[in-house]
């Protein structure tokens, strides 16, 4: 009947992707060393962040640039910018 | 493009089109910039829009605007796991003209708006980012943008930019949000026959419902979770502050699931397919987040100057008249020919004296109360249902009997005394 996972839902949207990402890890150890709880990769919603054991992926051609990581990363981290004009998500409905 | 305008707008939402709208029809040369591939493309609304201040910049808009349903009844609920308590109001009078509220879906909307500054006067230039306001001697002159040889010049900027507002932030207006300043919101469209939706919520065609829901849908946490209905979808969406969301460990995804899969709501969406899924930032410091308005050559209107009401989840409305505002102190500046932050403050002025500020004064504690004490979305709530369950479960006591055990399990689970606190507290956030 509906979505299940973040997957799923992700999957509904258009993105027109650039090249090169908007969303920037500053410092990757500040990750690894400061920030146990890693708490972007829960709150975003569209999953743009994964851990990987030793640095931050930021899949950015998910995002929807919501803002939430750049409010609310406790060490300032991400450096956020938008994406090139007429690039990133396109909504089409709501 | 080093071409000079009298206006620049920075973003076509309801804020800068509502602006550039009204300025062009005041014969000024307006330039509309939106970064989306076309207005509507980066803007996410739960889904309501205000008649009234709408008709004050497209009368009898109703007429020719893509909108879903006019909204004729308004329901709220105090939802625990397996129960809800309900009230709401419907009213005919607001099936009719010039009907009270609307559903609209976002991306349609916004482009028939801009659409109308365009046919007003003013130019839109879509698919391109303002990278910042060029500021020269203490004055906005102009913005840069992400297009080749990008600079362009106008008389005032208006930063219409959005709940994030960069360029206010790089112009030192305010500092960055806490995560306590901004509501996570996450919604989904689901496709739903329109028969089905009629049925379901009681209504005939061209008749919308809205349903705000506390309490559970947020799993207690500081937030609401909404359920509107479009004209063959409906937009379902659950939000509550980030730093609720960062403190309990939340994904937006899984919460919205969970209200999507709770036994309340349920058999409302159910056969329903999600055709989109959105994520947003809602501005909701309120009167004590409202950042600088104005300076030398430059204006801040719509969510980039915070301007919410979320108690009363208006925020539309609230965009479009700070634009419209924001216009009016522009016409006069022009006419001055003064464009100084002394000039411009009349936007300020105007912004004070009208319900936007009276509102958002009036409920200034609101969101730190309830987010400081977090028991009355889930203590009291659950409270209310088992209140209630008790009162017209049938069981032979007497109902004297019944209120005096109701009145026993709200004092014994809080405590006489905090009951009364938290009253007062509550009491004194809205009054």
């Amino acid at each position: 009947m509906s979505t299940k996972n973040i997957e799923e839902k992700q999957y509904l949207l258009r993105f027109k992707c650039d090249t090169k990402s908007h969303l920037t890890i500053l410092d990757h150890d500040v990750c690894m060393t400061q920030c146990p709880d890693k708490i972007c990769t829960v709150f975003c919603p569209a999953e743009v962040y994964k851990w990987e054991g030793t640095r931050m992926q930021v899949g950015y051609e998910g995002c929807h640039e919501c803002g939430s990581c750049r409010i609310g990363c406790p060490y300032q981290n991400i450096k956020w910018e938008y994406p090139k004009g007429g690039h990133g998500i396109v909504f089409r409905l709501a | 493009m080093s071409e000079k305008f009298d206006v620049i707008v920075v973003g076509a939402g309801p804020a800068g089109t509502s602006c550039a709208l009204t300025c062009a029809k005041n014969g000024l040369n307006v330039l509309l910039i939106e970064r989306g591939e076309y207005p509507g493309a980066k803007n996410v609304m739960g889904g309501v829009l205000y008649r009234k201040q709408m008709e004050e910049l497209v009368p009898e808009f109703w007429k020719e605007a893509p909108l879903e349903r006019p909204v004729i009844e308004q329901r709220f609920w105090m939802m625990d796991k397996e129960s809800v308590v309900q009230f709401g109001y419907k009213g005919l009078e607001w099936a009719v003209e010039p009907y009270n509220n609307f559903t609209v879906l976002r991306a349609q909307f916004d482009q028939w708006f801009a659409k109308k500054a365009v046919e007003a006067g003013a130019l839109l230039i879509n698919e391109t980012v303002v990278t910042e306001c060029i500021v020269e001697n203490g004055k906005v002159v102009g913005v840069r943008t992400d297009r080749p040889d990008g600079e362009v010049y106008a008389d005032v900027v208006v930063l219409a930019d959005g709940v994030n507002s960069l360029l206010s932030k790089q112009l030192g207006f305010h500092k960055e949000f806490r995560p306590d300043e901004v509501a996570l919101t996450v919604m989904e469209v689901i496709n739903l026959p329109k028969e089905k939706i009629n049925d379901r919520f009681n209504l005939e065609d061209n008749q919308g419902c809205t349903i705000e829901i506390f309490g559970d849908s947020t799993k207690g946490n500081l937030g609401t979770a909404f359920v509107y209905t479009n004209k063959e979808s409906l937009n379902i969406g659950v939000g509550t502050t980030l730093s609720s969301m960062i403190k309990a460990k939340i994904k937006p995804y899984e919460l919205l699931d969970y209200l999507k899969t709770h036994p309340m709501v349920k058999p409302m969406i159910a056969g329903g397919e999600s055709a989109e899924y959105l994520a947003h930032l809602i501005p909701e410091g309120g009167y004590r987040s409202v950042p600088k308005v104005a300076g030398n050559g430059v204006i801040v209107v719509g969510d980039a100057a915070q301007l919410v009401n979320a108690i009363h989840r208006e925020g539309s409305n609230m965009a479009m008249s700070s634009g419209k505002m924001a216009a009016e102190a522009v016409v006069q500046a022009h006419s001055r020919g003064d464009f100084s932050e002394s000039s411009l403050n009349s936007y300020r002025e105007a912004l004070n004296s009208s319900f936007i500020m009276k509102d958002l004064e009036k409920y200034k504690d609101a969101a730190h109360t309830f987010e400081k004490y977090p028991q009355y979305f889930n203590e009291y709530v659950p409270m209310m249902n088992k209140a209630m369950s008790k009162f017209f479960t049938v069981d032979g006591t007497p109902k004297r009997e019944k209120q005096k055990q109701i009145m026993k399990s709200v004092t014994s689970e809080r405590g006489t005394i905090r009951v009364l606190q938290d009253i007062y507290r509550a009491w004194k956030a809205v009054k």
